[in-house]
């Protein structure tokens, strides 16, 4: 049981906190105790959550099948990356723009791992251009694991990830003027991205390449869907990795996080209901508020 | 070990994180200042890296007189420029160092940043072509977006919102309160909801080990 002790750990240090944080005085925002109890709403929402992914890795883990929809962008990497081997072009993979301690960061360069192991298999030529420094030594390790994973450690070329440049428009400008140069079959850009995604994904598409996007950003959403041909919103980016992966174990969490959507959607329809009537809608907002 | 360790200092690192969103700061002290402050730290040392990581992609094409190598011999000169009288001293010339007057300065100021401002400026000819893209009535859907985003554009402008005012004084509000505050921001919130819980779920997959792609582990 790989994840016994650490989940124990995290449940003990759960229950040792909640009733350290019920005795404390709760209402007031100034605090002169060990915690913050003004928070103990967020602590137990972060533990159910805790318990119910943990609970869906437990079951994936016992051989439990768990059911996965489909997701379209994700089904047709392998295929882009087939394309790129077919018509010899590079396929180009932006892990975001933002630094190693942003999820959205880590989330793809997960991808990153799995789109590496198909190119690495089809010998298909990557280039990885990324903004941080951080982000690069991550990333080269994550490919190189990935062409051994495969057996075709001579494939890899170190300067396959490579930094460009520390500024927004700078790295922009680069990436573009590789896009128009080297004509890359597939772009795929996963990971967090701001007022350069309609840049980027503009120039992939008059480059004609086949452009699979994701962000958790919702403010570039409608660029991506406008630009590329498939789009993964919010949550799909964070389950590309297990999607990928297809290890039970990886999906249990993806398991969890509906569980968690049905108890935040019955919360909305409580909340607008109380509000709506004015039974009690002032407690209900109070219940959820962090401060 | 190799896998031990990594996802060991991961866990604490999250549970750290937790820990100081739980803790009294007056008790712990700036904990969460702390933590992010050793990531600036590591962050520069892996400077370095990056530095050496474009020299040595650039230097080949130079060295081998590939297409275009004059680019990436302007490149490597620019970098030169830019980062060695940053580095030195102050004390040695004003020009040197990131102060008003300096050579990163005077370079900063007169090419880097128009640069950037005019790649910036071209984001307008990309929505351009992106909206037009977009907005091209294929079907039902694509239909509804068009009439949905003409009439958003018209209420953001003063000729459009007088047009609606002279329709009916309410229109603007209407607009206001059903599309962008209700059809729009209930989109957006479905997305957020689903993407926190996602950057949650996949937050806890690293801290246990169970998400290790990120450390090169497939």
């Amino acid at each position: 049981m790989r994840l016994a002790r650490p989940v124990g750990l995290l449940l003990l240090l759960i229950l040792l906190l909640i009733p350290e944080l019920l005795a404390a005085n709760g209402a007031s925002s100034v605090e002169t105790g060990w915690f913050r109890t003004y928070r103990i709403n967020a602590v137990i929402v972060a533990a159910v959550f805790s318990a119910a992914v943990l609970y869906y890795t437990q079951r994936a883990r016992r051989g439990d099948k768990l059911f996965v929809r489909k997701i379209a962008g994700l089904d047709e990497v392998e295929d882009a990356v087939g394309r790129a081997t077919e018509m010899g072009r590079p396929v180009l993979f932006i892990p975001g723009i933002d630094e190693i301690d942003k999820i959205d960061t880590l989330a793809g360069l997960s991808i990153l791992g799995r789109v590496a192991l198909i190119t690495a298999r089809y010998e298909t030529p990557l280039y990885v251009p990324v903004r941080y420094p951080m982000v690069l030594a991550a990333a080269q390790e994550v490919v190189q694991q990935s062409y051994i994973t495969e057996g075709r450690a001579d494939s890899y070329n170190q300067d396959m990830v490579c930094y460009v440049a520390g500024e927004q428009f700078a790295y922009t400008a680069t990436v573009n003027g590789y896009m128009m140069r080297e004509r890359p079959a597939a772009n795929i850009m996963m990971g967090a991205f701001y007022a350069e995604s309609l840049l980027l994904a503009e120039t992939g598409n008059a480059a004609g390449s086949i452009q699979i996007a994701g962000t958790a950003q919702p403010e570039q959403l409608p660029f991506f869907i406008a630009a590329c041909d498939y789009t993964l919103m919010g949550e799909e980016l964070f389950a590309a990795s297990a999607y990928l992966s297809h290890e039970p174990l990886m999906l249990g969490g993806l398991k969890g996080q509906d569980f968690m959507k049905v108890l935040i959607i019955a919360a909305i329809l409580v909340g607008t209901f109380m509000v709506t009537t004015h039974l009690g809608g002032d407690w209900m907002r109070s219940l959820f508020e962090v401060r | 070990m190799k896998t031990k360790l990594p996802i060991a200092i991961a866990f604490l690192s999250g549970l750290a994180m937790v820990a100081v969103f739980i803790l009294n700061p007056e008790k712990v002290g700036d904990m969460e200042g702390e933590l992010l402050q050793w990531t600036t730290v590591i962050g520069g040392f892996t400077l370095l890296l990056g530095v050496v990581s474009i020299v040595r992609v650039n230097w080949r094409p130079v060295v081998r007189r590939e297409t275009g190598w004059l680019n990436n011999a302007a490149l490597i000169l620019s970098v030169a420029v830019m980062a060695i009288p940053s580095v030195l001293p102050v004390s040695w010339s004003p020009l040197f160092g990131t102060d008003g007057g300096s050579i990163y300065d005077w370079f900063f100021i007169n090419l880097s940043a128009p640069m950037m401002a005019t790649m910036f400026a071209m984001l307008a000819f990309y929505v351009a072509s992106a909206a037009f893209r977009a907005f091209r009535a294929r079907n039902a859907e694509a239909t509804l977006l068009l009439v949905t985003a003409t009439i958003v554009m018209l209420w953001r402008v003063p000729v459009g919102e007088g047009l609606f005012v002279a329709i009916n004084p309410r229109l603007p509000n209407l607009i206001n309160t059903y599309v962008m505050g209700g059809v729009n921001v209930a989109v957006q919130r479905g997305i957020i909801i689903g993407a926190a819980l996602g950057a949650a779920a996949t937050s806890l997959r690293i801290m246990l080990g169970i998400e290790r792609t990120y450390m090169g582990k497939t």
